[in-house]
C-alpha cells in the first residue's frame, strides 16, 4: 500500500487523475444543468481528432486536444444559443471530428510499426505513460478553467437555470455560454487525456449526474459531485494498481465505478423525494428545438 | 479504375454499403425526428463492448453486437421521455459498456485486429455470406418500417395525440429502438462502431433541412446516403489506403454545412 504511493507511475497517475476528476466534476454540474451532455460527448471526439493530428505532427497529444477543442468551442460559440440542445448539429460536428480522427490515426499507424497501438491509448487513455511536461500543462489548464468558472459562477448559474429571465435581467447569456464552452473544452481535454476519448464521460458526466440525482442545491451538488469524482478516480486507481484478479485496466475500473455510483444515486434519489420538475421553460425550449431540428 | 469495381471484395463492399446506407437513411430519419440523436451515438459504442466480449468468448462478433445493441436499444425505449434524465442515463450506460469493452480487449490476448475491425470498420473484408445476411436483414427492416409507417410517424411527431388515439406509443418506441439496433449492427461492418452514427444521422439531417414532407424527406435521405457511400468508396479506392469512413463522414458534413446555413427552415426552428 505505502510502497504503491511512493511509486513514480502511481504518483503521476494519482496527480493527473485527481486534477482531471475535480475539474470535470465541477464542469459536469453545469453540463447537467444546461442539458449539454451530448455537447460534452462531441468535445471528446474533437479531442480524438486533436490527439491523432498532434501525434501525426510529432507533438504531444494533449496539445492537439487542447488546441482542437478550444477552436471548436469558439466555433460552436459562434452558433450562440442555437447550439443549445441542438443535438443534430452537434452530431454532425462530432461525426466529422471522428472521421478526421480516423483519417489521422490510419496515416499515423502506418508510419511506424511502433505506432500500431496509438489508437488504443488515445481511445482508452494513457495515464500510465503520462509525461511530466503534459502533467504540468494539464494542471495549468485545470487551474485556468476553474478560475474562469469561479469568476462567472453566479451569472452562469442564473443563465443555466433560467436563460429567459437572465437575459431579461441583463445577464450576458450568450457571452457566458461561450465562456462555458471554452471551460468545457479544457475539461474535456483533461479528462480525455486521463481516461481516453471513449471513457471521458465517466469523469465528466457521471459524478455530476449522480450528485444532481441526490440534491438540487447548487453548492451541495458541486461538492457532492467533486466527492463522487474523486472517489471514482482514487478507488479506480487503487483497484487497478493494487486490486486482485489480474489488475483490470484503469479505464475499466473508473468507468465501472462511475456507473455504479450513478446507479446507486439515481435509485436513492428517486426513492428519497418526489421527482423533481425541471424549470418549465427550459424544458420546453430544449424539446421544442429537438423536435424541429 | 473500372477494373477495380469488378474485384469480388469491392463488389461485396459496394453492395453491403448500399444496403446499410438505405436502411440507415430510413431509420435515421425517424431517429432524428424523435430527438434520439444521442442514443444513435451511444448504441454503436455499446455494441462494441458486445462484439469485444464475443471475440473473447470465441464466437462471431456479430452475435455480441446484436445482443448488446438490442439490449441497450430496448433499455432506451423504456426509460423516461424526459430528455435530461435520458441523455445522462444513456451517457453513463455507454461509458460503462465501453469500459467493459476495454476490459474484454485487455483480457483477449489473441489477434486484436478483429476488435479493431469493429471500431473502425472493415469494408474490404466482407464475405459473400455477410452480403446475403445484410441483404435479408435490410429487407426485413424496411418491411417492418413500411408496415409500421403510419403509427410510427404519428407517435414520432405527436406522442400525446397518438396515445390518446390508442396508438401503443411505448411499444412502438421499444420496437423502433430494436430496429435501430439492427440497423447499427449492419452498418458497423461498413463504417465501424465509431462512425456508424454518420451513416445514420448525416443523410437524414440534411434531408429534413431540405424538405418537410416525411415521404420526400425519406427519399432524399436514401439518395444522399447512397451517394455518400458510393462516392466514399470511389474516393477511398482512388486515394489508395485512406479509410472509407473518413470520406463518408467528410462528404456528409460538407453537404450538411451549406444546407444548414442556407436553409430557410433553420430560421423557423431558432
Amino acid at each position: 500500500m505505502f510502497g504503491l504511493l511512493s511509486s513514480d507511475v502511481f504518483q503521476k497517475a494519482l496527480l493527473g487523475g485527481t486534477a482531471a476528476a475535480a475539474l470535470a466534476a465541477v464542469v459536469g454540474c453545469f453540463l447537467v444543468l444546461r442539458v449539454q451532455a451530448f455537447a460534452a460527448e462531441a468535445f471528446m471526439d474533437i479531442c480524438f481528432a486533436g490527439a491523432t493530428g498532434a501525434s501525426l505532427l510529432g507533438q504531444s497529444p494533449l496539445i492537439g486536444m487542447i488546441v482542437f477543442s478550444l477552436l471548436s468551442a469558439l466555433g460552436l460559440g459562434a452558433l450562440g444559443e442555437r447550439a443549445r440542445g441542438r443535438s443534430v448539429e452537434i452530431g454532425m460536428v462530432l461525426s466529422f471530428a471522428l472521421g478526421l480522427g480516423v483519417l489521422f490515426l490510419s496515416i499515423y499507424t502506418r508510419t511506424s510499426a511502433r505506432h500500431s497501438n496509438a489508437g488504443v491509448s488515445i481511445l482508452f487513455g494513457s495515464i500510465l505513460s503520462v509525461q511530466p511536461a503534459d502533467l504540468y500543462r494539464m494542471l495549468a489548464c485545470g487551474a485556468v478553467a476553474l478560475l474562469a468558472l469561479a469568476a462567472v459562477y453566479r451569472p452562469l448559474l442564473f443563465a443555466s437555470i433560467d436563460p429567459t429571465s437572465a437575459r431579461a435581467r441583463g445577464v450576458p447569456v450568450r457571452a457566458l455560454s461561450v465562456v462555458f464552452l471554452l471551460v468545457l473544452a479544457l475539461a474535456a481535454a483533461a479528462c480525455t487525456f486521463v481516461v481516453g476519448v471513449l471513457l471521458a464521460s465517466a469523469l465528466l458526466i457521471a459524478p455530476a449526474a449522480a450528485a444532481a440525482a441526490v440534491t438540487i442545491r447548487p453548492y451541495r451538488t458541486i461538492l457532492l459531485s467533486v466527492a463522487f469524482g474523486l472517489f471514482i478516480t482514487w478507488a479506480g486507481l487503487l483497484v487497478s494498481f493494487a486490486g486482485p484478479w489480474r489488475h483490470p485496466p484503469i479505464g475499466f475500473s473508473i468507468s465501472a465505478l462511475a456507473g455504479l455510483v450513478y446507479a446507486v444515486a439515481a435509485i436513492a434519489g428517486r426513492r428519497g423525494r418526489p421527482r423533481r420538475v425541471p424549470p418549465r421553460d427550459l424544458n420546453r425550449e430544449v424539446r421544442g428545438s429537438e423536435r424541429s431540428a | 479504375m473500372l477494373d477495380a469495381l469488378r474485384l469480388p471484395f469491392i463488389v461485396h463492399a459496394v453492395l453491403t454499403a448500399s444496403f446499410a446506407a438505405v436502411v440507415a437513411a430510413v431509420s435515421g430519419y425517424f431517429l432524428i425526428s424523435r430527438g434520439l440523436t444521442f442514443a444513435g451515438h451511444a448504441l454503436p459504442n455499446i455494441g462494441f463492448a458486445g462484439a469485444a466480449g464475443a471475440v473473447l468468448l470465441g464466437i462471431e462478433p456479430v452475435y455480441g453486437l446484436f445482443a448488446f445493441t438490442i439490449g441497450a436499444g430496448v433499455f432506451v425505449g423504456f426509460i423516461g421521455k424526459d430528455i435530461r434524465e435520458r441523455d445522462v442515463a444513456i451517457g453513463v450506460v455507454m461509458t460503462f459498456a465501453l469500459g467493459l469493452g476495454l476490459l474484454f480487449l485487455t483480457l483477449y490476448s489473441g489477434y486484436a485486429a478483429r476488435v479493431y475491425g469493429i471500431l473502425f470498420g472493415n469494408i474490404l473484408g466482407i464475405s459473400a455470406q455477410a452480403v446475403t445476411v445484410t441483404a435479408v436483414a435490410s429487407g426485413l427492416i424496411l418491411a417492418v418500417i413500411a408496415i409500421l409507417y403510419r403509427p410510427l410517424l404519428f407517435s414520432t411527431f405527436d406522442p400525446p395525440a397518438a396515445e390518446a388515439r390508442g396508438v401503443p406509443v411505448q411499444l412502438l418506441s421499444v420496437l423502433f429502438m430494436a430496429i435501430i439496433a439492427v440497423t447499427i449492427s449492419l452498418s458497423i461492418q461498413v463504417m465501424g462502431a465509431l462512425l456508424v452514427f454518420t451513416l445514420l444521422v448525416g443523410p437524414a439531417a440534411t434531408a429534413t433541412r431540405l424538405v418537410k414532407d416525411p415521404r420526400a424527406a425519406i427519399l432524399v435521405s436514401i439518395g444522399l446516403g447512397l451517394a455518400y457511400v458510393w462516392l466514399g468508396i470511389l474516393l477511398a479506392a482512388a486515394s489508395g489506403r485512406l479509410p472509407v469512413s473518413f470520406f463518408i463522414a467528410t462528404l456528409s458534413f460538407l453537404v450538411y454545412l451549406p444546407v444548414r446555413l442556407l436553409s430557410p427552415m433553420g430560421q423557423e426552428a431558432a
